[in-house]
């Protein structure tokens, strides 16, 4: 059944415009995927003449919140993973999405957007395998 | 050139990450938990990020110079491969069990979340990880798929 009292149809699409938007203006101007994993990834294997955009759009996403609040205050995030949880999923996530080459940025909406077969594999193994570890954390394992 | 207008993407990216309510991994959960009640929220961010960017995909693709005047470094790999599948899996169990996938992580670093550094200090170093196993594994893996074919531009 659905959530309603969570569900924010209106503003997950319009926030989902202005991600495509940037994912368009990245393609367009610098001729690159905006995908975060990679981008991240790419600082890690540090190449000449490759690392100014890499750490300058990272820099843009850290002072979002700052920029957001200026505009409107930002809802309390609920994050429920402990610690613990948080460093196992933070070492499957680095290395997955660079094993697998993207994250959901990168193959989900990229890859998506560029309708390719690979990203759309991609997309639905995370999302898959999303769904799983969900359904045992919340329903087998209390 | 290109570094301003990757500050003003990422900022961009960034508030929409926001806006869509992508910084809260409950609601990442709460899409993610589809026996239990349904948020359907990520849904609807990847709809209009897919709709805006497969207009610009298709400008984009038949471009041999970007906008800036550098060269295009879009995709070409089209293969299914055990590493997309395997690392796919990995990265899924992962972003189940925080709610966190890279972006809204590093967002919400620099919105001060605590829980955010601890994931985003693990997720880098899976990374690395990942880079070493790689430099270890790569003459090896290179005989199977070439290297301009494997990674591309290192993304998708």
């Amino acid at each position: 059944m659905i959530d309603w009292t969570h569900f924010t149809p209106w503003s997950s699409l319009a926030g989902g415009i202005v991600i495509g938007t940037a994912v368009a203006m990245l393609a367009l101007l610098n001729g690159r995927i905006a995908g975060v994993a990679g981008i991240i990834g790419g600082v890690l294997r540090p190449a000449a003449g490759d690392m100014a955009w890499r750490l300058a759009f990272i820099f843009g996403l850290l002072v979002a919140p700052a920029a957001y609040r200026l505009f409107a205050a930002p809802a309390a995030p609920t994050i429920e993973a402990s610690y613990p949880v948080l460093l196992l999923a933070g070492l499957l996530v680095g290395a997955g999405t660079r094993y697998g080459s993207g994250c959901t940025s990168g193959h989900g909406v990229c890859g998506l957007s560029r309708l390719s077969p690979r990203s759309l594999a991609a997309t639905i193994t995370f999302m898959l395998a999303g769904f799983v570890t969900v359904y045992a954390v919340r329903h087998l394992l209390v | 050139m290109n570094a301003v207008s990757a500050f003003a993407v990422g900022l961009l990216f960034g508030t929409g990450l926001i806006i869509s309510g992508m910084t809260d991994p409950s609601k990442i959960i709460g899409f993610l938990d589809i026996a239990g009640a349904w948020d359907p929220s990520l849904a609807f961010v990847m709809g209009g990020a897919v709709l805006a960017g497969f207009i610009a995909f298709r400008f984009a693709r038949k471009r041999t110079v970007s906008f800036l005047g550098g060269a295009m470094y879009l995709p070409t790999a089209r293969h299914i491969d055990r590493p997309l599948i395997l690392g796919g899996l990995a990265f899924g169990v992962g972003w189940g069990l925080a709610g966190y996938c890279p972006g809204p992580a590093v967002v919400s670093l620099g919105a001060g979340q605590d829980k955010a550094v601890v994931f985003l200090v693990a997720m880098i170093a899976g990374m690395a990880l990942y880079e070493a196993a790689d430099r270890h594994f790569h003459a090896r893996r290179r005989r199977r798929v070439p290297r301009e074919l494997s990674d591309v531009a290192g993304d998708a």
